[in-house]
């Protein structure tokens, strides 16, 4: 099976191993990443603003080609993902919008919204099935205990994204139980890890993070799991020494392809 | 040839401000077939009234045209006057020249002329009215009661003691409802169990009330006074009328670990059990899904120590069939799953708990013998904080939510608030509130009373997030008063959750036809003036099922629901509506499309034989309507493909006249 793919300018650069495990533990359970030609930016998590469309346009032409190959579109990235569902559904929802999306682009080539947009933790449990994932694993993940979060952006607006319970979600759980490992439930799973904040306020960046990490690890996690590189990089700089890996990586190793 | 009279009512003011009556009823007095037409100020007064008698024995009417009021209102009035002087009622046609003309129209000429039309219309199809005659039904003298929580009782004990007989319907094994599982009732204080077992015993002791427990309603057919109903009475296993309920067989029975619904699970009971002490009927009950014996074949305790001789393990389903007058629907509320609201760690911490569970941690009768203690470690919490509106007012999330306010919350949680500060002051208190809603006799004094006597701190806001931390939940709020931000170190959480229908009101509402609202509370026939009776004749509603109500409020709207059945069940016949669908048999081609879309069950097919031609004999399947159950909506007469069915009063050449008279 075939889909199309769209990894996102952090995948080609900081976040290399989401990307290059996504598409070996893909490839391995018998799905291609066909990546999208000239993808650009999907502008990060600010297009999500309602009266801009230019910056939409690279999330539409990269729905409409793979609407071209009568594939689903899948990213990894959580903010990816985001804006590429959300303009999506913007699209299918609102006819006026869709109307001036498609006028600056292509009026002859309407785009209504028709592709499906898919993360890449609903691939694996939609379409390849998690009971699928468990059989092919070889090094079960057994005995560690690996805590789920989810951030703010993969699963909210829980309307639209769609993807599971927004306070009580359970895929990452699931997700990790199908490796072998034993998930880990916290309160802070689904709060922010401050985002684009560490910008402006270190000191906020490292309290929302520092909350997250210490919450987890209060709940005996000895990792952490996500599938967002903002997140990782918030974690990773401002959580103390807690591991934050990314569920592409905690796939392969189970998988047995880790390099 | 008809001989209509016209008659313009000027409503005071309220037509006469906008139409031109005089103009009107000139007018309408030259359209052919209108032999008198005059107005007058108040046409339904007694005056009014007279007049019209008057008019229709000199000119000697045959039709009646009244341009007043919308139909809702005086339609019976004037048919009424219509029937004294001695024409058929269903001459009588309204023409809506307030409510549709003068009420929303300023312009006086153009307000004059849409009120000719109208006036006009009306003309037009009582030219094509034919008397009708309503049918008769008798009315079985019985009343079922679907629900034994408190407001069935109380709607049951009503009808009975007016000397009719009830059955009550109860799924549970006994009746007693959720006003069974409270402590303390606000705002007397008064405790549930005192003021509600009394009750439930009368209910058992009185000689025209059967109470079917551990029962469900499986079907229902028939029409107002003449329902025909399957009650499905679920096999306990245990003989009802032998059981003594001595208890003997729920103490020795050795599967201990079931889930104890009447304490919300926070302690277990026995496979065999009895739900509480004052359960009524007082009987045990085997859980066919914790059963051993009745799982493996293996066990027979409750059995061996039964001196009674109860236990039956191959007790089958039991089907009953009974006749009724007249049904209520009493299936009362449930708090609703606090799965989606995992912001307040619900299923992460024991010592995060709903409201209907801490009522059983303060019962004496409950799991803790009424010692407040966290479920987590037994341990006494000296800080608790009540959140309010969880899940209630939810327009923002209603896929998760709803979006109506719940009612009692703002009350029980002040209750509850009071109740922990008087047993326990070395505990401090603070409730999260989006308002505070106390409507309702001494509530707001309750109210007032748990803020400044019992020092319960209430904060104006909502709280975001509940993060179980070490043993303490850490709460985060807001003060929107203040504007601050709010961190609070709790040992108990107690959540206001939103209560909904019980699930099994919508399966109920299409067995009984009763129309419902989007959140499945059961509607009323007008929400003003008929708030106790469904659309659906002969169906009532008692409590919690038809919206969000404390007791006060369920015990005056069951007496309501009684009152209004024992109104029905005192009649011997019931008059009907005529203006029913009847089927045109030599046209019907027996497609079945109108028993299809009838809402009402009222279709029927039979083959019927025809003489065809040359002294033949053809059978034909056609269609029967009857016409006690025919609420007269009209659904069959759009959708029959050949023009066979027909509503009596409202046929489609009648429309089509009004019609044609809109658009001359």
């Amino acid at each position: 099976m075939k889909v199309s793919y769209f990894p996102g300018c952090t995948l080609k650069t900081k976040a290399k191993d989401l990307d290059v495990y996504a598409r070996k533990c893909a490839e391995f359970l018998g799905v291609t990443l066909e990546e999208i030609e000239n993808w650009q930016c999907c502008g990060g998590v600010f297009t999500t603003s309602r009266d801009e469309i230019a910056t939409k346009l690279s999330s539409v032409r990269a729905l409409k080609e793979a609407k071209s190959k009568n594939q689903p579109l899948v990213s990894v990235c959580s903010a990816c993902h985001n804006v590429i569902k959300q303009t999506n559904a913007a699209i299918k929802d609102d006819a006026e919008f869709a109307s001036r999306v498609n006028n600056y682009n292509a009026p002859e080539d309407a785009y209504n919204g028709e592709t499906q947009v898919l993360h890449y933790l609903e691939l694996l449990r939609d379409v390849i099935g998690f009971d699928k994932i468990k059989e092919k694993v070889v090094n079960p993940l057994t005995g560690r205990k690996i805590a789920a979060y989810y951030g703010c952006l993969l699963l909210r607006p829980g309307k639209v994204m769609a993807m599971d319970d927004v306070e009580n979600p359970t895929i990452m759980e699931d997700f990790i139980r199908a490796l072998g490992a034993e998930p880990v439930i916290y309160s802070y799973r689904n709060e922010c890890c401050g985002g684009y904040i560490t910008l402006e306020s270190k000191e906020l960046a490292k309290a929302k993070s520092e909350k997250v990490t210490s919450n987890a690890k209060d709940k005996g996690a000895e990792a952490i799991v996500t599938a967002c590189p903002l997140c990782k990089y918030n974690l990773q700089k401002n959580g103390g020494d807690m591991p934050i890996v990314y569920i592409t990586e905690l796939l392969a190793e189970a998988l047995g392809i880790k390099e | 040839m008809q001989r209509i009279g016209v008659f313009v009512c000027w409503c005071g003011s309220n037509i006469a401000g906008t139409v031109d009556v005089q103009a009107v009823s000139d007018a309408l007095g030259k359209e052919p077939g209108v032999v008198f037409s005059t107005n007058y100020q108040y046409m339904c007064s007694q005056a009014g009234q007279d007049m019209i008698k008057q008019a229709i024995k000199e000119h000697n009417l045959t039709g009646i045209v009244i341009c007043s009021c919308s139909p809702r209102m005086h339609e019976a009035t004037f048919r009424k006057t219509a029937a004294a002087a001695g024409i058929n009622p269903y001459m009588v046609e309204i023409a809506n020249i307030r409510e549709q003309c003068s009420w929303i129209h300023k312009d006086m000429k153009e307000g004059t002329e849409k009120a000719i039309v109208l006036g006009r219309t009306a003309i037009a199809k009582v030219h094509l009215n034919t008397p009708l005659v309503p049918g008769e039904s008798p009315v079985t003298k019985r009343a079922l009661v679907i629900g034994g929580g408190i407001a069935g009782i109380q709607t049951a004990l009503d009808i009975a003691d007016a000397g009719f007989y009830v059955d009550i319907v109860e799924k549970k094994p006994t009746i007693g409802g959720k006003m069974a599982q409270l402590d303390k009732t606000f705002p007397t204080l008064d405790c549930a169990a005192c003021i509600l077992t009394p009750k439930m015993v009368d209910v058992a002791q009185h000689e025209r009330i059967r109470i079917f427990s551990y029962s469900e309603v499986e079907h229902v057919s028939g029409f107002v006074g003449n329902f025909d109903v399957t009650i499905k009475k679920k096999a306990r296993y245990v003989k009802e009328d032998v059981c003594t309920g001595c208890g003997l067989c729920t103490e020795k029975c050795p599967q201990k670990k079931v889930p104890n619904e009447f304490n919300l699970g926070m302690d277990n009971r026995r496979a065999i059990y009895i739900p509480f002490a004052q359960a009524v009927p007082k009987v045990a009950t085997i859980d066919a899904d914790y059963c051993t014996m009745l799982k493996t074949g293996k066990c027979g305790v409750c059995s061996k120590v039964c001196t009674a001789k109860a236990i039956d393990y191959t007790q089958k389903d039991e089907f009953i069939e009974e006749k009724y007058g007249a049904i209520v629907a009493a299936t009362g509320f449930n708090p609703i799953s606090m799965d989606k609201f995992d912001e307040f760690a619900y299923s992460q911490s024991k010592d995060v708990i709903t409201s209907l569970e801490f009522e059983r941690l303060m019962n004496a009768a409950g799991p803790t013998a009424g010692k407040l203690v966290r479920p987590s470690d037994g341990v006494h919490p000296h800080k608790i904080v009540f959140v309010q509106c969880v899940g209630s007012r939810c327009a923002a999330c209603a896929e998760k939510g709803k979006e109506y306010c719940s009612k009692i919350c703002c009350m029980y949680t002040a209750k509850h608030a009071m109740l922990t500060r008087d047993k326990y002051p070395d505990t401090d208190v603070t409730v999260f509130y989006i308002d505070v809603r106390t409507p309702g006799k001494q509530f707001d004094e309750f109210y007032r009373r748990a803020v400044e006597e019992y020092g319960v701190h209430y904060i104006k806001g909502m709280v975001g997030k509940v993060s179980p931390e070490g043993n303490k939940l850490i709460v985060q709020g807001s003060d929107l008063i203040a504007n601050k931000q709010l961190k609070i170190e709790a040992d108990l959480v107690v959540l206001a959750a939103a209560i909904e229908p019980d699930k099994s009101a919508r399966p109920l509402a299409t067995m009984l036809t009763a129309s419902m609202d989007t959140n499945d509370f059961f509607t009323e026939a007008h929400p003003k003036l008929r708030p106790v009776e469904s659309p659906t004749a002969g169906i009532f509603l008692s409590g919690a099922c038809q919206g969000p109500k404390d007791i006060p409020e369920t015990v005056s709207q069951a007496g309501a629901a009684a009152a209004k059945v024992i109104g029905l069940l005192s009649k011997d016949k019931l008059t009907g509506n005529p203006c029913v669908a009847h089927s045109d048999e030599m046209m019907c081609n027996g497609c079945s499309t109108c028993e299809k879309v009838c809402p009402y069950g009222a279709i029927t097919y039979q083959d019927k034989e025809f003489r065809g031609p040359n002294r033949t004999t053809l059978i034909r399947r056609v269609a029967q309507v009857n016409e006690a159950v025919c609420q007269g909506c009209g659904c069959c007469t759009v959708a029959c493909p050949s023009g066979a069915m027909d509503l009596k009063g409202f046929a489609s050449k009648q429309i089509m006249a009004e019609v044609d008279a809109i658009c001359k």
